[in-house]
């Protein structure tokens, strides 16, 4: 029984070294991804500083009519942040992106929607319906949306409800299938019933620590091109300009 | 000979990778991975190969990614098999994906699959009623027949679109609720009718062949989902892509918890 003892304090001191050594290459792996991180992050600044100063010939045109509806999500934290979301759509201004949707989670942009459409000369508020104001003093300007996320499952939960009611007048609702008021497009229009903008954003830049959606509208996210830029604080002209001209060089085949 | 060092390589392949899976779980693991399978066509085009064969070293690959998934403890892996929008391909290529669908599915029944090595519950994720009668049935015998499993989780979505699945889970809500005349629809009652709510939402999603979009694939479940677009073509992903998309979920892990708990 005593020799037992040893024998089990030996092999948990053995555990807690064999722990420690799995920790230490654990934090070790971990290192080198940040290393990763650090040299990409040293070579895509440079680059970024070229194309803003007209070095590289490729990004001096962009074709931006191909860009219809642009969608910009914004991490809580960094949303806070007005000042650098105005000089964000003035850049975007300048590049001649003519519609953008600013998203955040809990909708502080919108809070501060007066103040942004104030600051940024030559702005509009996207009508809901998202139809083309054709009006000539809109033609320089860029037209601006505020999402959150009441307008992704909740608004589907009015929409759904809407189409309950559709459905509640059909002469038997017990009998009937419902194949008849639900489908996409039934959804679809319902959705703009309730106000929402259905158009499908055909890039979008996310500003955060993490390559997420972060809950914008999944109506809406069916094909649109999700692209990383990393933090708002650090945002720059280069990889926005980047990141664009590469969105027009892609070809979808949509699934065929 | 050759087949003894064959053997001995393999053993050393997995002993080497268990020590890799041990070192990686010194951190936070997804609960739940999920896979865009994109660039099989691709693949088989760069390689000269026939048109089929992309498919099978996909289908290839995606075992092996499995595998390793369920050795690392991931017990809910998520696959877009097939789109809503795949069917509007070339009727042979169609018809041809479907043969290739049946078979497979088929043998995950088989005493020495992947499924009973693993212990794993398969399910079906769709609007099956778009898929042929054989297809339709193979898959419901495969649900059927591993219902009883409960270690880890494969979710294949064929014939899927996430829009589809919200448009299926608003019209189960209205139907069920026109059945006990009960007035509003709640949040609740479109989740608990999503057929994805039988897995929690993806904590990773991976999207082979550098497209950085996600084609209408578990939109409404990726509010929180890490979005990882590698250039590889599916057929070339392997372990080295899965262990660095963990290594930097383990990196954004905290950020994710923190905004999950915001919502």
């Amino acid at each position: 029984m005593d020799s037992n003892e040893p024998m089990l304090l030996l092999s948990s001191r053995i555990g807690q070294i064999g722990d420690l050594g799995l920790d230490l290459l654990w934090r070790f792996l971990h290192i080198v991804v940040s290393l990763f991180h650090i040299v990409s992050g040293i070579f895509e600044a440079i680059q970024s500083y070229a194309i803003s100063l007209g070095l590289i010939q490729k990004y001096s045109s962009v074709d931006i009519e191909k860009l219809r509806c642009l969608a910009v999500v914004l991490d809580i934290e960094v949303a806070r942040d007005v000042a650098k979301v105005v000089e964000l759509l003035q850049w975007l201004k300048t590049i001649g992106v003519k519609q953008v949707g600013l998203f955040d989670s809990q909708g502080l942009l919108k809070k501060s929607k007066d103040m942004i459409l104030e600051m940024v000369p030559g702005s509009t508020l996207l009508q809901e319906t998202g139809e083309k104001d054709i009006s000539p003093d809109r033609k320089e300007g860029i037209a601006i949306e505020f999402i959150s996320s009441s307008d992704n499952k909740e608004a589907v939960v009015k929409a759904a409800n809407i189409l309950l009611k559709r459905h509640l007048k059909t002469s038997h609702p017990e009998k009937d299938e419902g194949n008849n008021v639900f489908t996409e497009s039934h959804l679809n229009e319902a959705l703009r019933v309730v106000g929402e903008n259905v158009h499908v954003p055909d890039l979008m830049l996310v500003y955060g620590p993490v390559r997420s959606h972060l809950g914008f509208p999944a109506w809406r996210l069916r094909y649109t091109e999700i692209v990383h830029m990393g933090s708002l604080k650090y945002m720059r002209y280069g990889s926005l300009l980047k990141a664009i001209h590469k969105f027009t060089g892609v070809r979808q085949n949509y699934g065929v | 000979m050759g087949g003894e060092v064959r053997q001995l390589l393999e053993q050393i392949h997995r002993f080497s990778r268990r020590c890799l899976f041990r070192v990686l779980s010194m951190g936070p693991l997804p609960t739940h991975l999920a896979f865009i399978m994109d660039g099989n066509r691709r693949y088989a085009k760069k390689r000269g190969l026939e048109d089929g064969s992309g498919h099978k070293a996909g289908f290839s690959t995606l075992m092996s990614m499995l595998q390793y998934c369920y050795e690392l403890g991931i017990k809910y892996v998520t696959i877009y098999a097939f789109s809503i929008d795949n069917f509007r391909r070339k009727p042979e290529e169609v018809q041809s994906l479907m043969d290739l669908m049946l078979e497979k599915i088929k043998s995950l029944l088989d005493k020495e699959s992947i499924v009973h090595e693993y212990g794993i519950r398969v399910y079906f994720i769709g609007n099956l009623g778009l898929l042929n009668d054989q297809v339709r049935a193979a898959a419901e015998e495969v649900m059927k027949a591993t219902a009883k499993n409960s270690r880890v989780v494969l979710l294949v979505c064929v014939a899927y679109n996430s829009t589809d699945e919200i448009v299926q889970a608003v019209k189960r809500s209205c139907v069920d609720k026109a059945d006990r005349d009960t007035e509003r629809i709640q949040l609740v009652d479109i989740e608990e009718n999503m057929q994805m709510s039988v897995a929690p939402e993806p904590d990773i999603l991976i999207r082979s062949s550098g497209e950085t979009r996600l084609s209408n694939f578990l939109l409404w479940q990726t509010g929180n989902s890490q979005l990882f677009s590698l250039d590889a073509l599916w057929p070339e992903i392997g372990l080295r892509h899965l262990v660095w998309a963990i290594l930097n979920f383990q990196r954004s892990h905290s950020y994710l918890e923190k905004r999950k708990k915001q919502l």
